[in-house]
């Protein structure tokens, strides 16, 4: 096992993009689920389907995107639809086995805020909004959540609940009527939450290399629940860092010779 | 039938003060150009229409031409805030702003019935999400077959839809290819529609199948070079990401975002100028 030094935020995203398996079709948020997506197609995953909300099906971009249509994204994909096409034939139609969202605020039922901090008519913070992110958490196959934990975004309750996760859990998201399994996991920088088979309350499974319980107990909003049987997570191997240090460096590079 | 004509002309003749008017583009081909000379000619009380405001609306708000946006996600991709946007709902400057947000699915929705002359766009989604406690356009119906709960939307009909395109041709056919977003919905649901391309061409050579917009369902077409920066053209220049980071540290104040504008904007004539005004510059500030 490398014993190479890394940052919390590149643990976080080399265990995301583990958990992509090979050959899904994934529905891709911008940010840290775009950089963890081509990390796993940069490294076990060279079949996943990347799929933007700008249209773009089958993308395969050398350097991560800025935007979520970036040139790049439409120049590497197999297929570029409309907008409407994206979101009704595609998403809806079910096509989509997973989706990957990064978010603001997260509740213990994965439920997710990319919309407001406070009030929304006197918002304190106002935040992008959903964009894609309610359709990709309701009508995705499953969907992987990843964001850094604390208790800032780890709250009892949302400000604004923009997508749904297994809103008040139980069965409640069937009851809504929609489809997929919702959030399966969130992988965060220090730790792995999967929802409780039954209740769907998240529950600490996995701990990142060197994470006390304590730090992510206190780093949470609610009395989080922790697994009897926690896992261990792998810390990165030198491989994975290589690759995603090399992708990082890439994107710098363009993001910034374009002017 | 489109007329040819410059931008000016076709903004003047076409955006009147009050409209509603719908700016499309999805990151790629955006009306940069028109947006510009939207705020020069300083049309105002507009209502604006776009899933993603980008950069073009947060231009446009802080130089005070919108009263109202209906938007699904606002903020600068991969950046962060649009902080006029921001500023203007936080603190109401440079004059309050009333939103109606949507998510994308429920905005595509609400194009393509305004384009397909429906009253209202149809989908799954929004149960139990709370923008539907705060846009009371976001309604539920229940399917007539199987009773199934729907989200209903208000149809998109903007007074003037303007888009930006690769190549138009002498008659005003318009062609465009790439990330083409809801810009054929967008100008099908609009009462009048101009175009902005990256040049005006003999013969189209368009594929069987390919987004050709017809002369005939277009107000005005008009040749700006470039007209997309600092979005892109794809097959002509690419995203200029670096203008979208700098945009951050022109638009996060009020003084540097206004300097800004008086400069390369409401002091220049045209495009070609703006893009004059910015060589030299660094972080195009």
């Amino acid at each position: 096992m490398s014993e190479a030094a890394y940052t919390s935020d590149e643990m976080m995203t080399i265990q995301a993009a583990r958990m992509i398996r090979n050959g899904v079709t994934l529905f891709v948020g911008i940010g840290l689920p775009s950089a963890a997506a081509n990390l796993a197609r940069l490294t076990h995953a060279p079949d996943t389907v990347l799929i933007y909300e700008s249209g773009t099906i089958g993308a395969k971009p050398t350097v991560l995107p800025l935007s979520i249509g970036d040139g790049e994204l439409s120049e590497t994909a197999d297929a570029v639809v409309s907008i409407p096409e994206i979101f009704s034939y595609w998403l809806q139609g079910g096509r989509i086995g997973l989706g990957f969202l990064g978010a603001a605020q997260i509740d213990k039922y994965a439920n997710i805020n990319s919309t407001v901090i406070g009030d929304y008519n006197q918002p304190k913070v106002r935040l992008p909004g959903s964009g894609g992110a309610q359709e990709i958490a309701g009508f995705c196959g499953e969907v992987l959540i990843t964001l850094r934990q604390n208790n800032r975004a780890f709250v009892k309750k949302l400000d604004f609940l923009t997508s749904g996760g297994h809103f008040e859990g139980g069965n409640s998201r069937q009851k809504l009527g929609l489809p997929g399994k919702g959030p399966t996991a969130v992988i965060t920088d220090l730790g792995i939450l999967t929802p409780d088979p039954v209740t769907k309350e998240l529950k600490l499974t996995s701990l990142h290399p060197g994470v006390a319980v304590e730090q992510v107990i206190a780093a949470t909003g609610w009395p989080l629940k922790v697994a009897a049987k926690l896992d261990a997570t792998s810390p990165p191997t030198s491989a994975e860092l290589n690759v995603l240090r090399d992708l990082n460096e890439r994107t710098a590079r363009a993001h910034a010779g374009q002017a | 039938m489109a007329h040819l004509l410059p931008l000016s002309e076709a903004i003047r003749e076409t955006v009147r003060d009050g409209d509603t008017v719908a700016l499309e583009g999805f990151t790629h081909l955006i009306p940069f150009a028109a947006g510009h000379e939207i705020i020069r000619q300083a049309r105002r009380d507009l209502t604006v229409i776009r899933l993603t405001p980008d950069l073009i609306y947060d231009q446009l708000i802080g130089a005070g031409c919108v009263k109202k946006l209906v938007f699904s996600w606002g903020g600068n991709p991969g950046v962060g805030s649009l902080h006029r946007l921001r500023d203007a709902v936080e603190n109401g400057w440079p004059q309050p702003l009333e939103i109606e947000e949507h998510a994308h699915a429920g905005m595509a929705a609400a194009y393509s019935a305004g384009a397909a002359n429906l009253p209202f766009g149809m989908l799954r989604g929004y149960v139990g999400t709370d923008l539907t406690k705060y846009n009371q356009r976001i309604k539920f119906i229940d399917c007539p077959f199987t009773g199934q709960k729907l989200a209903a939307i208000p149809a998109h009909r903007p007074d003037v839809t303007v888009i930006h395109a690769q190549k138009a041709d002498r008659k005003g056919n318009v062609l465009m290819w790439g990330v083409v977003g809801v810009q054929k919905e967008a100008v099908l649901a609009a009462k009048r529609a101009i175009v902005t391309v990256e040049e005006i061409v003999d013969d189209l050579h368009a594929p069987p199948n390919s987004v050709v917009l017809p002369s005939w369902i277009l107000s005005a077409v008009c040749e700006v070079k470039g007209g997309a920066f600092p979005s892109y053209a794809q097959g002509y220049y690419p995203r200029d990401n670096a203008f979208y980071k700098g945009w951050d540290v022109i638009a996060r104040e009020r003084e540097t975002f206004k300097t800004w504008i008086d400069r390369h904007v409401l002091g220049t004539k045209d495009f070609a100028g703006f893009k004059r005004s910015l060589e030299g510059t660094t972080s195009h500030v």
